[in-house]
């Protein structure tokens, strides 16, 4: 299913709307609230929340199109960000990739977010995650990872079921 | 010597100190909030009140504190430019989108001591008479977002937000607002407009000063997380006590994001300019120096926009001698004092103060590129200099760093980025964009060059031996 309106989502989107003295201001965290329980903005979802918020549906398109977190197609059940910015680049973050992507036979030199055949994996660079301290950093999901060796990578997808 | 000096992280990292709001009032949490509520209103000599909300702006400007966020700049003086006639509602945003790179010192306030978050946001929307405030934070910090909501949740359930609060017959309200992964976002008034939502494009100034014009058309102040928990502390300590903290005009503490080639990456608060950049590298109470058998190449002082320093590099600084006369000291760039003016006097910046250190082991053309990629992936893309410079610049260091450079790159380099700056653009990214490059050139010159060169060379060579290229192409790859 990549779009249906369920009582919770109003209520959740209704909700949003009373922290704003204007509707607009919500529709970002509307499509936070969708992609969380959806994976993905289908362009149904787009509808949906131009109409709610009262606007024409362009204006959650162009937000859509903007924000790099934002998903305008379904992607990999476990989504992995490896932060590429200096401090991690400087602590491994480049081979941290080329390893996952080795690991799940993607293309270690492609530009993007790829993900597995089997839908379960997406590998992406991402630009830093305010934790540079602690480099190389990576996301699966919502869950934050610091100090990612090699082996530990392996073992947080050894984990993803 | 150099010390640690623990003001805003005074508790976060105590064992069993924890984000809730039991554990806040515990280690006196929100008195200062209620001290602040309870001000009575002040007898000047000629015969005028000075309200509580105008004794704590001005203790705000006695305190000296500037912006942590990037630019420094004066917060009382900020609050001072606030259009309180408009008639319009006056607003708070609490700036945490902390995506400066190099920089993760709002996320230890974040997750961990929430609550004085809250708490030096509270008291600063109660000198400003604002009633409704929002914490935008990036799109990343899904816990971030999570702890901020729970809390907000708790310090509503105790009545320090909500109506009436703590009997002071002060309203307030504040909504956690995520961003979704957009470094321009951290600009104050792309943050303002991402949070109309709209495509986070910033606004130009004049007329659109966030004091004046900000979000939704009214008077709007922007801080960023360290800025906002510093007033706590200043309403804790009062104004004065607080300028003491520090060096002159350089007031308080500052969370140094400490990353790179040093033995303990970390974040260290310090009195702002009571420790030198090669103090914060190399004590073993904060960096700990270099990685065994390393030499220093360069350290980016104030996070990625900031100007490169070059080991090695010798400024003049303006000191006052015995006498009080000023003379120049010649000064090396490790005994920089890490604070606001002395990194200015060297021609860079403490930005949002995250150092970067970058040993001998590292190439320079590529670190630069680095940057630029994350430059030109961010820029918004209004402005055509920064849109097309950030990307002609990543272009550029992207084939000086796959082999098909050319010598006369580095001067191209440089002729990119000095056509970005200087009024052309909407935004201060297009200083921030061209910083790290005209910097990274002008003091590594001979790297570039030589890179460039190189690679010349070769092609050269390939003409003359086509055999070659296939090997080289198949190596490029
Ligand atoms: C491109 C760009 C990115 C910025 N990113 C941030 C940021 O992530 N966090 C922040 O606090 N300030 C950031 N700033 C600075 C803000 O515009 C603003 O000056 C700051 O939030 C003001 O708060 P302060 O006075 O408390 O420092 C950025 C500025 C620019 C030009
Ligand atoms: S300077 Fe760059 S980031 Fe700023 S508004 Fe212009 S294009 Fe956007
Ligand atoms: S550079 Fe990777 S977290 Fe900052």
């Amino acid at each position: 299913m990549s779009f249906q309106a369920t009582k919770e989502l109003e209520a959740e989107v209704d909700e949003l709307v009373t922290h704003y003295p204007v509707k607009r201001a919500a529709s970002l965290m509307v499509l936070h609230a969708i992609q969380e329980k959806f994976g993905w903005i289908s362009r149904e979802a787009v509808l949906w929340t131009a109409k709610k918020l009262e606007l024409p549906p362009i204006n959650i398109q162009e937000i859509l199109t903007f924000y790099p977190m934002l998903r305008q197609e379904p992607m990999g059940k476990y989504q992995i960000k490896v932060c590429r910015t200096l401090s991690c680049a400087l602590g491994g973050a480049y081979e941290l990739r080329e390893h996952l992507c080795k690991k799940f036979g993607l293309d270690a030199h492609a530009h993007g977010a790829q993900t597995t055949s089997d839908g379960k994996f997406t590998v992406e660079f991402v630009e830093c995650l305010a934790s540079c301290g602690t480099a190389p950093v990576m996301m699966c999901n919502d869950d934050f990872y610091e100090g990612v060796s090699h082996a530990k990578a392996d073992e947080i997808v050894g984990k993803c079921k | 010597m150099a010390q640690e000096y623990k003001l805003i992280l005074k508790y976060a990292d105590e064992p069993g100190y924890t984000p809730d709001i039991e554990c806040y009032l515990r280690h006196g949490g929100y008195a200062d909030l209620k001290k602040a509520l309870a001000i009575a209103p002040k007898d000047l000599a000629d015969g005028k009140k000075l309200s509580p909300q105008e004794q704590i702006r001005e203790d705000v400007k006695i305190s000296g504190l500037r912006g942590r966020g990037g630019a420094g700049f004066s917060c009382g003086l900020k609050w001072s430019f606030v259009d309180r006639k408009s008639g319009k509602p006056i607003y708070l945003i609490c700036n945490a989108d902390e995506s400066e790179p190099g920089t993760f010192k709002d996320r230890q306030i974040m997750y961990k001591d929430p609550h004085q978050l809250i708490e030096g946001m509270a008291i600063s929307c109660f000198a400003n008479d604002v009633h409704l405030a929002y914490i935008y934070i990036r799109g990343e910090m899904v816990d971030g977002a999570k702890i901020l909501n729970e809390a907000l949740k708790e310090a509503r359930a105790k009545n320090f937000l909500g109506k009436n609060i703590c009997g002071g017959g002060y309203d307030l309200e504040m909504h956690v607002h995520r961003g979704a992964g957009a470094y321009i976002c951290g600009e104050e008034t792309g943050l303002i407009e991402s949070l109309e939502g709209k495509r986070p494009y910033p606004r130009i100034k004049p007329p659109y000063f966030p004091a004046i014009l900000g979000l939704w058309m009214c008077p709007t102040i922007v801080n960023n997380v360290e800025t906002l928990c510093n007033v706590k502390h200043i309403v804790a300590m009062g104004g004065a006590a607080f300028a003491k903290l520090g060096t002159p005009n350089n007031t308080g503490t500052r969370i140094v994001s400490l990353s790179g080639h040093v033995k303990k990456p970390g974040y260290y608060e310090i009195e702002t300019g009571k420790a030198t950049i090669g103090e914060l590298i190399n004590d073993p109470k904060f960096g700990g120096g270099l990685r065994d058998g390393r030499k220093l190449k360069a350290v980016i002082p104030g996070g990625s926009s900031a100007k490169v320093f070059k080991a090695g590099e010798k400024f003049k600084l303006k000191k006052k001698d015995a006498e009080g006369k000023e003379i120049l000291v010649e000064t090396d760039m490790l005994d920089l004092p890490y604070d606001f003016d002395s990194l200015a006097a060297a021609g860079s910046m403490s930005g949002s103060s995250a150092i970067i250190v970058m040993d001998d082991s590292t190439d320079i053309v590529e670190a630069l590129a680095n940057l630029s990629e994350f430059y030109a992936h961010e820029s918004c893309g209004q402005c055509t200099p920064c849109r097309e410079g950030a990307l002609w610049m990543s272009k550029t260091l992207h084939r000086l760093t796959h082999g098909e450079g050319r010598a006369a790159d580095a001067d191209y380099l440089v002729k990119i980025a000095d056509n970005i700056p200087g009024g052309r653009t909407i935004c201060a990214f297009g200083e921030a964009c061209s910083w790290p490059v005209q910097s990274f050139v002008a003091k590594f010159k001979d790297e570039f060059v030589a890179k460039g060169a190189a690679d010349e060379a070769r092609h050269a060579k390939q003409v003359a031996a086509p055999v070659e290229t296939k090997e080289l192409a198949a190596a490029h790859h």
